[in-house]
């Protein structure tokens, strides 16, 4: 249960950070409307439902983009993570509170998304929900790890999304699958593969990330 | 944990073949390959004498997971026990993966412009992962080299590789499925007719190019470690 008390306490941290200074979700919110009125405009006048369903996973994909980019600049610009390594709870607690974190900030700004997609282009069903929230989870865990690796480079906010992309793409089928194809539950099962075997790999590996 | 370490450290090293022997018997075997390829299998009833390059496409393909795979199995064995000639080995490793890796995608391109008129197809699932690997690994790439030379350079490549070896899987099940949602299955090609000639020039070429890539494998790690072993000299 320690572990779970330093996870709990760790995602406190980044969550309260964000309630004080509130440099993140104001701006994945912006972000997720501001690219919603670009597809209005970039969709010829009479497409079809089916891609705006295509360009909605597109928004998520970039608006978790933006987040996970600032996931450790905390960490970085305070040189917090020095601290982190150095306090005597497991690492893998590290990552987990930071998904968690950035989860949350994720599913915030799609409980927003979400409406305001129904309100410019059409309606979600209960399908779609379903592949965004198993897609959150994969899109978390995989970009928080990613994050804590880019972060560490010389390269930084430029290497996230070179690393990330590609390992999104089961993400993206997923999830596009399990918004328009007439029975989602093998879209949906993938999602769920991807989910486990990744948050496995992730946990069990991100001591080398934060480790020297 | 114990137990299984002890058993692990008993297992020997293979003994190492020597560059020379292995170059040599790369030679004879390509050029076998090639003989066997070009004059001895019969040509293919529908696709004529283009279909030759199946025996390139696919044991290239073999040879570039074989070599993701080598490059991860190393990675783990960095970050397991520890070998300091893991992290480079690994390297050298997914580096001669991305080179068969490219040559996959331009033999399945030329492949699909003469059977199908295109020079890409989204429909084929090998040239579609390929495209995905070749993506993340040029990422791995990015990453080494914009980390410093040191264990995090060694760890954080590691890691992606290892990486790497759960997206291959993973994707390659994306990509089934996304097929069926894009348009449904129209080429499946090999059907039973896989017996005698072309079942063994088909042998042929994949040992003649796995061992190929391992004395390339071979000769870059060595060039690798001279050239290391060189700067550290000049600093000494």
């Amino acid at each position: 249960m320690n572990y779970l008390a330093d996870v709990r306490t760790l995602a406190r941290k980044d969550l309260l950070l964000e309630l004080r200074a509130r440099d993140t979700l104001p701006a994945m919110l912006l972000f997720v409307v501001a690219v919603f009125v670009v597809f209005h405009f970039t969709l010829p006048a009479h497409s079809s439902d089916l891609a705006a369903s295509g360009l909605l996973w597109v928004a998520i994909l970039f608006t978790a983009l933006l987040g996970l980019g600032r996931a450790f600049v905390p960490e970085r610009e305070q040189r917090t993570l020095d601290g982190l390594v150095l306090a005597p709870c497991d690492r893998s607690a590290i990552w987990l509170a930071k998904s968690l974190a950035t989860l949350t900030f994720l599913v915030a700004a799609e409980v927003v998304a979400l409406p305001v997609f129904a309100l410019f282009f059409h309606g979600v069903d209960g399908s779609t929900v379903a592949g965004i929230a198993l897609a959150d989870l994969g899109i978390c865990a995989v970009g928080t790890f990613l994050g804590a690796m880019a972060v560490a480079t010389r390269a930084r906010d430029l290497l996230l999304p070179l690393l990330f992309l590609p390992l999104a793409i089961p993400i993206v089928v997923g999830g596009v699958g399990a918004s328009t194809a007439s029975s989602p539950g093998r879209y949906l099962g993938l999602l769920a593969l991807y989910d486990a075997l990744f948050t496995l790999l992730c946990w069990a590996s991100f001591e080398y990330v934060v480790a020297e | 944990m114990i137990a299984a370490r002890a058993q692990f450290a008993s297992v020997r090293r293979l003994p190492r073949i020597s560059l020379p022997a292995l170059a040599a018997s790369s030679l004879v075997l390509v050029t076998l390959a090639l003989a066997l390829i070009f004059f001895v299998v019969p040509n293919d009833a529908n696709q004529g004498f283009s279909q030759r390059i199946f025996y390139f496409h696919v044991s290239i393909a073999i040879t570039a997971y074989a070599c993701f795979a080598g490059g991860a199995w190393k990675a783990l064995r960095h970050l397991w026990k520890h070998d300091p000639r893991a992290d480079l080995e690994s390297y050298v490793a997914v580096h001669q993966g991305v080179i068969f890796g490219v040559l996959v995608l331009v033999t399945g391109s030329i492949w699909a412009k003469i059977s199908w008129g295109h020079w890409w197809l989204w429909s084929e699932d090998q040239l579609v992962l390929f495209l995905v690997l070749f993506l993340f690994y040029a990422a791995y790439f990015m990453l080494r080299f914009s980390v410093d030379p040191g264990p995090q350079q060694a760890n954080f490549s590691a890691v992606y590789a290892l990486f790497g070896v759960v997206l291959i899987p993973v994707s390659f099940a994306a990509i089934r499925l996304a097929k069926g949602l894009i348009h449904p299955v129209v080429f499946t090609r090999h059907g039973p007719n896989f017996g005698g000639w072309i079942l063994a020039t088909y042998c042929v070429a994949q040992v003649a190019m796995l061992v190929f890539a391992y004395t390339l494998y071979r000769v870059e790690l060595t060039g690798k470690r001279i050239d290391a072993r060189l700067r550290e000299l000049r600093l000494a």
